[in-house]
């Protein structure tokens, strides 16, 4: 059997056992990756990971209980372990209090997705990456294989995604100067992989001469798209999210209060059209396939699961249960790219940033680091790497007044979090020309 | 699964390859979270697989899987020595036995009482008490209890005669206020994470503790906003956690010194050349690497390729002495290290990771330290933290502060922040906190790898006290 149809077997299994009284919700979540991590162009560690796992949510009288398990692959072997999981459910059940904002789950319908790549192996793979990387000193990861999500309940819903992609996440160093790339899709294109491997080693060119040393202060700066994509990362922080705005969480709680705002060259939202994420959440609602976040600067709505809408009355906008955004999208503007040093005049262009966190929440503010390609620009040409620098800024003041120009162009994003799994999604981002941006060490 | 299924594989496995490991790992986890007294999350998992590592050529390559059968473990041990042999050919570095050591023994966490002896009932009736304890103002608009308790088994065997299990008990408590007018919004929150057994849940002081942390959020929503300014700054051992972690953990790391984590966490301003001679801090600051400090969460006998561990000096009197790197590092770099490698799952290959680094307590009391600052700030428990990828520039912001003026202390502050550069921070140690200061915090969030891995690690520490550090607020 392969995973869909193991998956299959053991959700219907578990639907036969249910009592009237009960309903139950079940997921399925697996990979067949292969992991190699590199250093100085050689291979540190290579790791090959087969993991499948089911979830599910049992509802009675009211109440819920969830359970997770590795599965074996086994169908008989793993039905059984799936019973053994719905009979403690039903034991831990049983001594619960009423949940007041248990959502029911209904049929909210039918989707499959099932994305083919023609990825590299073994061999190949190896030598694919080792030989146009030797003389240069590359570090990274690339992970590559198949991602599979299903989603079932006891109401009639079905939903199966499926998608075999790669990444080839990594950097190249000379001495402590080094650029950043990230090569992904579903397609290995040997071409491709060195075109890149090019263009970053001509960026790290760029990086030789002695670094500027900055003081504190105010700069103009460019943040090319992966910066920017470092920087939104922080609206999954609660930023975006309805519960966090409620529950004292959210740093855009001044802009939903209109006590602030945001500028007209700013436009998010959620865009399922990318196709690097399913649409169906945890227990199978279909978000809609584009939905404005903020427009022209102007919050239009906040994400909202089911389970927020229950508890505070508003509508659910079906996202998932943490209420973090999964296909976002921010709107080009008109900056074109021969455009962007002329534009900077004096300052600095920054492609990429580096461990951002609030400084102050309620303010929206966040500090982080600039990283790896980072430079100083006189008079529109590029004069300097910079040395690393500190900053502190409030969303509200980089993407409000000081958000002078956003490019035409936008870049995708993928994403390349491995922690425990290997993750899904990924975000399409311009870069932004922002002023007065405050560097603070 | 049993011991003898693993053993039959490994017969079978050892001939074929230079070397096998197995490492086995179950963990059941079971998770509850009330928030504003309704049970918001009931939920466990059991999470298991098998890692299997074969060494070719000098080279050492990873296979796990979740399929546990004899077949399950043949198809991945074939992959781990398929794709193994491939890569040897462009290996990093050459290893031999001598970095899998033929471990043999056992560990066990410390506990009174099992942590299965706490029912649900009696689980979700104490979290519920904690909510309402956190309830002293219809002000705090959010009060949430959580507890997350964990079971976690490894068994290792392998081809060169290392057998070894380990067994583990861990308890990660998190209680939180959210208070908020008008004007304002302030959390104060605290908990731990540690090795124990349901003693840790049924602490008499717990609904105490939750009733101070409700009103210490009061108190911030009517407090100054930190003031700018250099000025002596005196850290709780809940902030020394995140401040040992972030400036002396990771840049010790040798894996990070040797480049391999350049692509995500970063390298590190320490070069080898400096154990031994770098000064690293004041002579007052002493840092033991120590997995064998009995209940703190990263405790354990035996790293994950069985190398045996030892409480190690890293800093002795301000100079930089050793590094937190496993054997392969060790040998990569040619000095001396600790037992640290360690895998977050039987998913993850082992890498260098920081365990329990803790902060040697000297001998000034609280009040002798406050006392003695005539300008000054504490800081209590973190909430922000942002390092550059070398380890030198750092922020951090703490959720409670209080003014020291004229050796006493002051009013409360809210948005207390602080940022400096490693080195010249840890010099600027002017006095550590007695034994009776000394509290132990642990994480189970500390992220680093590609791919990546999220690891247990713990930090003990006194209270400390720095001069002249920049310290700020956040936005009148």
């Amino acid at each position: 059997m392969n995973s869909r149809e193991i998956f299959n077997f053991v959700a219907d299994g578990l639907f036969q056992e249910l009592s009237s009284d009960e309903s139950l919700n079940i997921s399925f979540r697996g990979e067949d990756t292969d992991f190699v991590r590199w250093t100085q162009a050689q291979v540190r560690q290579n790791t090959s990971v087969l993991q499948m796992e089911i979830s599910f949510e049992l509802h009675k009288a009211g109440r819920r209980v969830l359970k997770s398990w590795s599965v074996q692959g086994s169908p008989e072997w793993d039905l059984i372990q799936a019973r053994q999981q719905l009979q403690a459910a039903r034991q831990e059940i049983a001594v619960l209090p009423v949940d007041p904002y248990l959502v029911p789950f209904e049929n909210k319908g039918t989707s499959e997705a099932v994305f083919h790549g023609r990825l590299l192996e073994g061999e190949k793979l190896i030598a694919a990456i080792a030989t146009p990387s030797k003389g240069y000193d590359l570090a990274g990861l690339y992970a590559g294989g198949t991602i599979y999500v299903g989603n079932r309940n006891s109401k009639g819903q079905n939903h199966w995604f499926a998608n075999e992609t790669f990444f080839m996440d990594y950097s190249l160093y000379n001495g402590a100067n080094a650029a950043k790339a990230c090569y992904a899709g579903f397609e290995w294109v040997q071409n491709d992989f060195e075109s890149s491997l090019k263009r970053t080693a001509e960026q790290l060119q760029v990086m030789e001469k002695p670094r500027k040393k900055l003081s504190p202060g105010k700069y103009r700066v460019y943040l090319a798209p992966a910066a920017v994509a470092e920087l939104s990362g922080m609206f999954g922080w609660g930023a975006l999210s309805y519960r966090s705005l409620k529950t004292g969480g959210s740093a855009f709680k001044k802009l939903f209060e209109k006590e602030r705002e945001l500028s007209s060259h700013f436009s998010l939202s959620e865009n399922f059209d990318l196709g690097l994420m399913p649409r169906f959440n945890e227990i199978g609602e279909l978000a809609p396939v584009q939905m404005d976040l903020i427009r022209n600067g102007k919050l239009e709505q906040l994400l909202v699961s089911a389970r927020s809408a229950k508890e505070y009355g508003v509508p659910n906008n079906y996202a998932n249960a943490s209420e973090s955004p999964r296909a976002l999208e921010i709107a080009p503007g008109t900056l074109s790219e021969e455009n962007i040093l002329k534009k900077i005049g004096t300052g600095l262009y920054l492609s990429n940033l580096h461990y951002l966190n609030w400084s102050d929440l309620q303010n929206a503010r966040v500090t982080g680091m600039t990283r790896y390609a980072c430079l100083w620009v006189e008079n529109g040409e590029i004069v300097a790497p910079i040395e690393d620098m500190r900053f502190d800024v409030s969303l509200y003041d980089i993407l409000g007044e000081g958000l002078e120009a956003v490019t035409e162009f936008q870049e995708v994003d993928p994403s390349v979090d491995t922690y425990d799994r290997r993750s899904l999604g990924g975000k399409k981002i311009p870069g932004f020309l922002i002023k007065n941006f405050s560097l603070t060490l | 699964m049993t011991p003898s299924t693993f053993s039959t594989a490994l017969t079978e496995f050892k001939k074929q390859v230079d070397w096998v490991g197995l490492r086995f790992y179950s963990e059941k986890a079971s998770r509850q979270v009330v928030r504003n007294e309704n049970l918001e999350y009931h939920g466990s998992s059991h999470d298991q697989g098998i890692m299997i590592e074969v060494m070719i050529d000098g080279h050492v390559g990873y296979a796990a899987t979740s399929d546990l059968t004899p077949e399950g473990l043949k198809a991945a041990f074939n992959k781990a020595k398929t794709f193994s042999t491939q890569a040897s050919g462009f290996k990093a570095a050459a290893f031999t036995q001598e970095q899998r050591p033929s471990s043999r023994g056992q560990f066990q966490s410390p506990y009174l009482h099992r942590l299965d002896a706490l029912t649900t009932e009696e689980l979700i009736r104490i979290l519920l008490k904690a909510s309402q304890s956190l309830k002293v103002s219809e002000k705090i608009v959010c009060r949430e209890a959580s507890a997350w308790l964990t079971q976690t088994e490894i068994y290792y065997l392998s081809s060169s005669g290392a057998e070894w299990s380990q067994n583990f008990n861990l308890v990660n408590t998190h209680f939180l206020a959210t208070a908020q007018d008008s004007k304002d919004t302030q959390t104060r929150s605290t908990g731990n994470s540690l090795q124990s057994g349901a003693e840790a849940l049924r602490k008499e002081n717990l609904l105490e503790n939750c009733e101070v942390t409700g009103q210490e959020a009061m108190e911030l929503l009517e407090a100054a906003n930190c003031p700018t300014g250099t000025m002596d700054l005196l850290l709780a051992p809940d902030q020394m956690h995140l401040q040992i972690h972030e400036s002396i953990g990771h840049p010790l790391e040798l894996d990070r010194i040797l480049g391999d984590e350049r692509n995500y966490a970063g390298w590190s301003f320490v070069k080898p050349e400096n154990f031994g001679h770098l000064q690293y801090g004041s002579p007052l600051l002493n840092v033991v690497f120590d997995p064998q400090e009995s209940g703190q969460l990263a405790s354990y006998a035996f790293d994950d390729v069985g190398n045996p561990a030892t409480r190690e000096y890293l800093i002795k009197d301000g100079q930089l002495l050793r590094g937190l790197g496993g054997l392969e590092s060790q040998k990569r770099l040619g000095i001396s290290g600790v037992a640290n490698q360690r895998s977050s799952s039987w998913n993850r290959a082992p890498i260098d990771r920081m365990a329990n680094i803790n902060l040697v307590p000297g001998d000034k009391s609280l009040e002798d330290m406050i006392s003695s600052t005539e300008k000054g700030l504490l800081m209590k428990t973190n909430r922000s933290w942002s390092i550059d990828d070398y380890r030198n520039k750092f922020q951090f912001g703490c959720q409670y502060g209080q003014l020291i003026e004229d050796g006493k202390l002051g009013a409360t502050v809210k948005n207390p922040n602080y940022r400096g550069i490693t080195l010249p921070f840890w010099k600027s140690l002017k006095a550590v906190g007695s034994p009776k200061t000394y509290e132990n915090h642990g994480s189970p969030y500390c992220g680093k790898g590609e791919p990546n891995q999220v690891i247990r690690v713990a930090h003990s520490s006194p209270y400390c006290l720095f001069s002249n550090i920049e310290v700020f607020g956040g936005e009148s």
